[in-house]
């Protein structure tokens, strides 16, 4: 079978507890932007038991139609049957471009997919684009056109790399969260939904889920904080993290942390920014007592406005700060608030 | 029980990246260490090891350097280490990795295998799944405790907002988290008895059941379009002032920009 049979913008549209996770938004609202460059169109693949419902909501968000996958056996994510499930559907149907979540299922999911139907797999990309492979000719060698373009970056966010799969079908790609622009949902819209259940049997691949524990926060993702308030060692202890949670309540902000703040157990996982936490993108980012480790930075820099408060004024954050202040927290954070107070309370 | 825990030499970037003049990074310029995810799946592996007997052979491909890794892995306690090396390997995306790995790995006998969940130079969490896949074991990914029942791993497998309890049957493939666990120092005396052995190297020929095709550069399926370092927007305003003075600023330029 040639390359050029494989056809269409596939999405894993990941479901945790039969919701549909954001990030499958974000993924529909890409591979219509990319989808229209190849004049093809958008399929949602949805695994799970009892999901069928949730195709209308994929088709609010830019999918033309949608595959389902419905078994008992995808209840909860375990890799082989979801991987079994995705490889066949990618069997089935050809798809030219797969864009899944780097989420925690997605990264368990993608390369174990990607190594079942042999083809390569991007790990969390940034940016995605339609492009020639190579990017210029080269004499003497074929350029490819209408390829996937996938950019990602790599150790800890210093250098960026563009990678193509020229030669593999479908070519695959795991899309960082937070990253790509979900579309306005219409409302109403309906796509043309499709049932496919390639059959399962449990084999000695079947891990057995034991016992689902979820961690109780109260909190708001902090992906979705249009204001944030993060904390690093710096702050000193977990109670001194109270005039952090201060500082953001004034501004309607949330509470993020460094992975040091995490590896230290002053706060769960689940606040952590940074390459190995989440990536973030709000209006304001407060980076307090944050030295500014690449890893931290890469999860963090595309914030419009970026304040710095540390006492270290050779720290690191100061270079992607748009204002940093070279200072005592303790002593600067406080009277920021009740300024902020007196501010809003003013208008 | 039988171990087996591949590992990764890389580049350390926590004192810092350097850079080379013309702005590319400078890779010998900074220490080349064993990768932490890589090294809390070698230290749960020595847990095991301690607790219920277990004996742990460690794998890494790269160049000839990293053997460093393997005796530090020795020093620590592993008990076998075998270093894959071959030019025709080199330049391998994560697909390639794994089938080489794979490769090496089908000539051992294992109950266990425990990569680490990602590299911090590419940090791509694939290349475990993958072997997994190659050798049509059950793969547990991000783990952040292990346990050993019988014939079977009970893991807790970490995800953003919950973790879940897995049992899989052995053998089995296990990603293991850098929070997993704190890994232990080297002893001098496991340094002075990891260079009295033999360190096992393969290259091309020792790789079982793998095809020239899916190995090396030419076996990548991902092929780089262009790479360069990453453009930063640079740093804004710093200054140095008193905590009222500090607030003041803060406050008008969240006015200018009317977060306020």
């Amino acid at each position: 079978m040639s390359l050029e049979e494989y056809k269409g913008v596939y999405v894993f549209a990941q479901q945790v507890d039969n919701e549909i996770s954001s990030i499958a938004f974000e993924l529909l609202g890409k591979a219509k932007d990319l989808a229209k460059d190849l004049d093809t169109d958008v399929t949602a693949v949805l695994l799970g038991s009892e999901v069928k419902d949730l195709a209308d909501k994929l088709a609010e968000y830019g999918a033309d139609k949608v595959i389902v996958v419905d078994d008992p056996e995808l209840k909860v994510y375990r890799t082989e049957p979801y991987a079994h499930a995705l490889a066949s559907v990618i069997n089935e149907y050809k798809p030219e471009i797969v864009l899944v979540g780097a989420t925690a299922i997605g990264r368990d999911l993608g390369p174990r997919v990607s190594a079942r139907v042999a083809t390569g797999l991007t790990a969390d990309c940034t940016v995605l684009e339609i492009g020639d492979f190579p990017l210029q000719a080269i004499p003497g060698q074929e350029q490819k056109h209408n390829q996937l373009l996938m950019t990602r970056p790599a150790f800890g966010g210093n250098t960026i790399a563009t990678i193509a799969c020229p030669d593999n079908r479908p070519q695959m790609a795991t899309v960082r969260a937070g990253v790509m622009q979900k579309i306005e949902p219409i409302k109403g819209a309906k796509a043309v939904v499709e049932e496919f259940n390639p059959g399962f049997t449990p084999d000695h691949k079947y891990v057995e889920i034991l016992d689902v524990v979820k961690a109780v926060t109260d909190t708001v993702d902090i992906m979705d904080a249009k204001i944030l308030v993060s904390g690093g060692r710096g702050v000193g202890s977990p109670e001194n993290f109270k005039i952090l949670e201060d500082l953001a309540e004034v501004l309607g902000g949330t509470v993020s942390c460094s992975r040091a703040v995490v590896d230290s157990g002053w706060k769960p996982k689940d606040l952590q920014v940074g390459q190995t936490g989440k990536t973030v993108r709000p209006n304001v980012y407060f980076a307090i007592g944050i030295s500014g480790a690449i890893q931290h930075v890469a999860g963090m820099e595309e914030s419009d406005i970026i304040v710095a408060i540390n006492k270290d004024a050779d720290a690191p954050i100061f270079d992607v700060a748009d204002y940093g202040i070279v200072g005592d927290l303790n002593k600067i954070v406080p009277k920021l608030t009740e300024s902020l107070k007196a501010e809003i309370a003013a208008k | 029980m039988k171990i087996v825990v591949c590992i990764k030499q890389v580049p350390d970037t926590k004192g810092g990246v350097k850079f080379n003049p013309d702005g590319t990074l400078d890779r010998g310029a900074m220490l080349a260490i064993m990768n932490p995810d890589d090294k809390a799946g070698l230290e749960a592996a020595l847990r095991l090891k301690d607790e219920c007997g277990a004996e742990v052979t460690v794998v890494t491909m790269g160049l000839p350097k990293a053997e460093e890794v393997l005796r530090e892995a020795m020093a620590m306690g592993a008990d076998k280490g075998i270093l894959v090396t071959d030019r025709v390997l080199g330049g391998a995306d994560t697909w390639a990795t794994s089938t080489t790995v794979a490769g090496a790995i089908r000539n051992l006998e294992y109950d266990l295998i425990i990569t680490g969940r990602q590299a911090i130079d590419g940090d791509t969490a694939q290349v475990g799944p993958q072997i997994s896949e190659h050798l049509d074991i059950p793969v547990i990914s991000y783990a952040q405790n292990i346990k050993v029942e019988g014939d079977s791993v009970i893991v807790e497998r970490q995800y953003e907002d919950r973790y879940h309890v897995v049992k899989a049957k052995m053998p089995c493939l296990i990603t293991a988290l850098s929070e997993l666990n704190e890994p232990r120092y080297m002893t001098p005396g496991g340094i002075f008895d990891a260079y009295q052995k033999e360190i096992t190297v393969w290259g091309r020929a020792d790789l079982k059941d793998v095809d020239d095709s899916n190995i090396g550069l030419k076996g990548s399926p991902t092929k780089i379009a262009k790479a360069s370092d990453k453009v930063r927007k640079g740093a804004g305003e710093k200054v140095t002032l008193d905590p009222d003075e500090s607030v003041s600023y803060i406050v008008d330029k969240l006015k200018e920009k009317h977060v306020i």
